[in-house]
């Protein structure tokens, strides 16, 4: 049996967990199994898992688990693995999956593979799945061959998809002990795009902008395809943007549907963050920029020239 | 307050990989091998900074073998007091964490850190391993701390934002970008970190059953299609039909 976390954020799934439901029941076809869907709190709806292929859903309700801590947490997701006999267990790559992963392995005295990106396949009793490493130069194959494995999986690895129809919704009540992490606040970036890791567009520029008052364009491009903005370390570094839109080697790996990059070199610890995107676009001109390398699509000219035009050019697709 | 920080040897970020023995291993020929940028900058600058105002002892971890000990001296450099060494080749991230963890059991720790990931496989798995094997708490992402007493203040990143916390010494934290900055060993500390000590112990690999069976290169982009500036109707129509992204 496959066991697939499914992550609950003020009770509603995000897309990438659905996403791992869908990888959830690829990989029990694959071992000719079924695929469970555990749901920690209170969640609207939580029986259209089975919709992306869930056969049912297990629901712990434990006032324990209101905020969020790996202790409990892990305590949980294990114990339901005993119960059901869990062969694999799946997680979410995201801030609370990198708390949990490792957590759950150890308690559960299973292998471990975190941030994989694509499906997994079968030699015999042991799975063997794909990691990229040195931020996306490398890509590992690592083999998992004790009786348990806990895979993480990074978002879009796979779309979610819809092969099924609502399940059956099962409580369970398990031991999870007490919280030794108590939540404070909360500081979330409310309404607006999509945050950086979770985004499907982005726009992103770097130091080739000049300054901070030039940035409308890029404001302007993506607000026009509803992409979240981002940008390279130095310009985040001399306080022209938010430290949180810095992405690269040092800052958010994202790997969104598309990346537009505008006046910025292309170093490799810029890639680094980067390159896992599935189609790039670079504006820059310097033809000799590294980042036309790493792009799909170039654009050698000024950007200040370009960014307005190409967004005028798309305001004209949509009208 | 006892403080030990887990660093890892890392090769530095501009390297080019390369593959040997047909894809089963990496080339490490003409590597240069720095210490992990997440434990140096932030968890261990971090330590030190803890250390100034609580004071206390900092100890650094490394599982490796001897060839670790340049970047355990440049730990020792930055301010940690002394180092152990469990003398490993762990092939995984479990028998990583198990090995320190037996170390830090007997050890007293209040604080113990880690980096957000290793450069290198970026499994970010160790701090949580280590944090289940002391059933200790755990804070990932840790971005900003204020001690006082034995009550941390922290806070860390969550999907777009950032989450406060509150846990009781001893703990486990993970440390990113933020959590302190990049500190320049002076002459004088790199000079008396050459007498500090590095306890070299033996250890035990406890998982076999996890292992890398072969790399890969990731396949290269076809070549970049070039679009005339003037024609970003082109270009739009390029992302629509071919590429499908807009
Ligand atoms: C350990 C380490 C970690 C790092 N981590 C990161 C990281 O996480 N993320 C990151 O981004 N960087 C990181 N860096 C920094 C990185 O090496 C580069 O210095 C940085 O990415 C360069 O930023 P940039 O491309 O904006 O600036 P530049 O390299 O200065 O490039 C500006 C570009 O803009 C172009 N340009 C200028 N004017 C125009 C115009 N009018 N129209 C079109 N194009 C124009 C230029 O041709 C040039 O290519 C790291 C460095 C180190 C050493
Ligand atoms: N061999 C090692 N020795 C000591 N600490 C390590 C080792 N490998 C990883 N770590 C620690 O665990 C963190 C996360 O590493 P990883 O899980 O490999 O991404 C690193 O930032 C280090 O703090």
């Amino acid at each position: 049996m496959v066991l697939v976390y499914a992550e609950n954020s003020d009770g509603k799934f995000k897309k990438a967990v659905l996403e791992t439901v869908s990888y959830g029941k690829k990989t029990a076809d694959l071992m000719g199994t079924e695929c469970v869907a555990l749901v920690l709190g209170n969640v609207d709806d939580a029986g259209q898992l089975g919709k992306y292929g869930a056969s049912k859903v297990i629901q712990v309700n434990n006032d324990a688990l209101a905020n969020f801590d790996s202790q409990t947490y892990s305590k949980a997701i294990s114990a339901v693995a005993e119960n059901l006999g869990a062969q694999v267990v799946l997680l979410n790559q995201n801030s609370s999956g990198v708390s949990l992963t490792g957590r759950v392995a150890v308690r559960l005295g299973a292998d471990c593979a975190s941030g994989v990106n694509s499906l997994p396949s079968l030699d015999g009793a042991n799975l063997q799945v794909q990691k990229k490493i040195f931020s996306g130069k490398a890509i590992s194959n690592i083999s998992l061959t004790a009786a348990k494995k806990v895979i993480s999986v990074t978002g879009n690895t796979i779309q979610p998809e819809e092969t099924g129809s609502d399940c059956p919704i099962e409580s369970m009540d398990v031991e999870v002990g007490s919280a030794g992490v108590q939540v404070v606040s909360r500081d979330e970036q409310t309404g607006g795009p999509a945050p950086l890791p979770e985004a499907e567009l982005v726009v992103s520029a770097g130091r080739g902008m000049k300054g901070p008052e030039n940035w409308g364009i890029i404001e302007d491009l993506a607000n026009t395809i509803g992409a979240t903005t981002a940008c390279s370390r130095p310009v985040a570094d001399v306080g022209w943007r938010p430290h949180h839109e810095h992405v690269g080697q040092t800052g958010v790996a994202i790997r969104p549907n598309l990346y537009i990059a505008a006046g910025i070199s292309g170093a490799i610890q810029h890639l680094a963050g980067v390159n896992s995107s599935k189609c790039i676009v670079v504006i820059n001109k310097d033809p000799e920029a590294p980042f036309f390398k790493a792009a799909d699509y170039g654009v050698c000219a000024d950007l200040f020239d370009v960014v307005p035009k190409l967004t005028e050019a798309i305001k004209k697709t949509m009208s | 307050m006892k403080q030990l920080v887990c660093v890892s040897k890392t090769p530095d970020t501009t390297t080019n990989i390369k593959l040997a023995e047909g894809g089963k291993a990496l080339d490490s020929a003409g590597v240069n091998y720095i210490l992990n940028p997440y434990d140096e900058w932030y968890a261990l600058v971090r330590a030190v900074e803890l250390k100034a105002v609580a004071g206390g002892t900092i100890t650094v971890i490394n599982i490796g073998d001897a060839s670790n000990d340049t970047v355990i001296r440049k730990a020792l450099a930055i301010g940690a007091d002394d180092a152990v060494r469990v003398d490993m080749q762990p092939g995984n991230a479990l028998s990583v964490a198990k090995a320190i963890a037996d170390h830090a059991k007997e050890g007293g720790y209040d604080i113990i850190y880690c980096g957000k990931e290793s450069i290198d496989y970026n499994g970010s798995q160790v701090g949580a391993m280590l944090a289940e094997y002391m059933d200790l708490p755990y804070v990932g992402l840790g971005i900003h701390m204020e001690v006082e007493g034995n009550s941390a203040t922290i806070k860390r990143d969550i999907e777009g934002g950032t989450e406060t916390v509150q846990v009781n010494t001893p703990f486990v934290l993970s440390c990113a970008k933020g959590m302190a900055e990049q500190r320049i060993p002076n002459m004088r500390d790199i000079m008396s970190s050459k007498r500090k000590p590095i306890d070299v112990i033996s250890g035990e690999i406890t998982n076999t059953s996890t292992s890398i069976s072969n790399y890969d290169l990731p396949a290269g982009k076809a070549s970049v299609k070039m679009i005339d500036p003037d024609n970003m109707d082109e270009l739009v129509r390029l992302l629509k039909e071919e590429a499908k992204v807009l």
